[in-house]
């Protein structure tokens, strides 16, 4: 991807045609594991926007200022987990220092952050794309939105689906796969909007 | 669990290593390693350069955090174990790209996605911390090839389905007559991953392989 790519084609790419959950398959554990209640959903949706946001800004700064000035690329992966498992340190100590009431809507939230992969895979996507420092933080805060408004779309769903009458070997897991499956087909569906 | 005590080692070996395939078996019993086994399940080379990928990780990072185990400081072992598997990662993603350019093509951000994989950080705190070399060893084939075995079963039904026919690195084994002209391409696609795993999730709950919740 070249660097005319426009702002707008980013976010709307990484929002509903990209989309982290449902085309790329990031975040899943989040998005099983939280999904079930509305209130969780929200919460974890904007923790993993503002981690995706501070680690791509901090990702795409030391990409385009050490690793290809050094000519040490390969260097990345140990590079961004390291980077990110130190910022989440840094977010969940200043949240709690700063403002208690977010640090207990979002605490528990953060720890599971680091390993997720769709923190890890934000920043390789904008790395592998080329992005500038500024695309890389319009495409982390789309993917972020994306995966915030599949959260909340599949916590209403799953809502339902604790009162619905399903089979006993489908019912927890392989219905809300079945549910995503379908969710998925209909994000599909945005495919042809840019 | 008493039983293993009495045990010799060279059977605990093979315990640990048919435990990993079966019991605790990561995709279908532990429901762990996901994205991988979603992303990369649209053909069988893939899940097969995955499985692969995995192993060797899984391998290198028991082995290591198995031997330092005792020196490791309880702090910071987690970031000590994140640092272990990014380097075979590392080596792993460099190996791919120089001697087999078109799997690592394809398999593209899942290679460096091994890193965040639950699996090995969860193999790597559960077990290769607690045991001796031997054990970890026989603990990482096992859920590595349990793991491959899942995305290889996620990955038959999408590549048949979805493309009619069935082939290994370049051979076609078979192809069905009329699905192979017009194939539910559904399958190969995202929303087919998610299908598939739910349907043989569900499956496996039904034979009473696995627990209902």
């Amino acid at each position: 991807m070249n660097n005319s790519t426009s702002l707008i084609t980013i976010f709307i790419g990484m929002v509903l045609i990209n989309n982290m959950v449902l085309t790329k398959f990031l975040g899943l554990c989040p998005f099983f594991g939280v999904s079930k209640k509305l209130g969780n959903a929200i919460s974890m949706g904007v923790a993993v926007t503002l981690v995706m946001l501070l680690a791509s800004l901090a990702t795409a700064i030391i990409h385009n200022y050490i690793l290809i000035p050094f000519n040490v690329e390969f260097m990345n992966i140990i590079i961004y987990i390291l980077v990110i498992a130190s910022l989440v340190q840094i977010v969940e100590i200043t949240i709690r220092r700063t403002n208690i009431l977010l640090y207990n809507a979002l605490g528990i939230y953060l720890p599971l952050i680091t390993t997720n992969c769709a923190v890890l895979g934000i920043t390789l996507i904008n790395a592998s794309a080329g992005f500038s420092i500024l695309q890389s933080i319009v495409s982390a805060i789309g993917a972020g939105v994306g995966f915030t408004l599949v959260l909340i779309i599949m916590s209403g769903i799953r809502e339902r689906l604790e009162i619905a009458e399903i089979p006993k070997s489908m019912r927890g897991l392989p219905v809300a796969f079945i549910t995503a499956a379908f969710l998925a087909l209909a994000f599909m569906g945005f495919g042809g909007l840019l | 669990m008493s039983q293993l005590k009495e045990i010799s080692p060279g059977k605990k070996f093979w315990v640990e290593f048919v435990k990993g395939i079966v019991v605790t078996n990561p995709v279908f019993v532990l429901v762990l390693g996901l994205c991988p086994a979603l992303a990369v399940t649209s053909s069988i080379d893939n899940a097969l350069g995955m499985g692969a990928g995995v192993i060797f990780v899984l391998l290198c990072s028991n082995i290591i955090i198995s031997l330092i185990r005792k020196i490791t400081p309880d702090m910071v072992r987690i970031p000590v174990f994140i640092v272990v598997i990014a380097t075979f990662v590392t080596i792993l993603s460099l190996v791919f790209e120089a001697y087999i350019p078109p799997l690592y093509e394809s398999l593209g951000i899942y290679l460096a996605l091994i890193v965040v994989n639950c699996i090995i950080l969860g193999r790597a705190e559960a077990f290769a911390q607690k045991n001796p070399v031997l054990y970890s060893i026989a603990d990482a084939f096992g859920i590595g090839i349990g793991f491959t075995v899942s995305l290889l079963l996620v990955s038959l039904f999408r590549e048949i389905l979805g493309t009619g026919s069935l082939s290994i690195f370049g051979f076609t084994l078979f192809s069905i007559p009329v699905l192979s002209e017009t194939p539910m391409a559904f399958f190969i696609m995202p929303p087919g991953a998610f299908l598939v795993l739910g349907l043989l999730l569900a499956l496996f709950r039904w034979l009473g392989v696995l627990k209902n919740e």
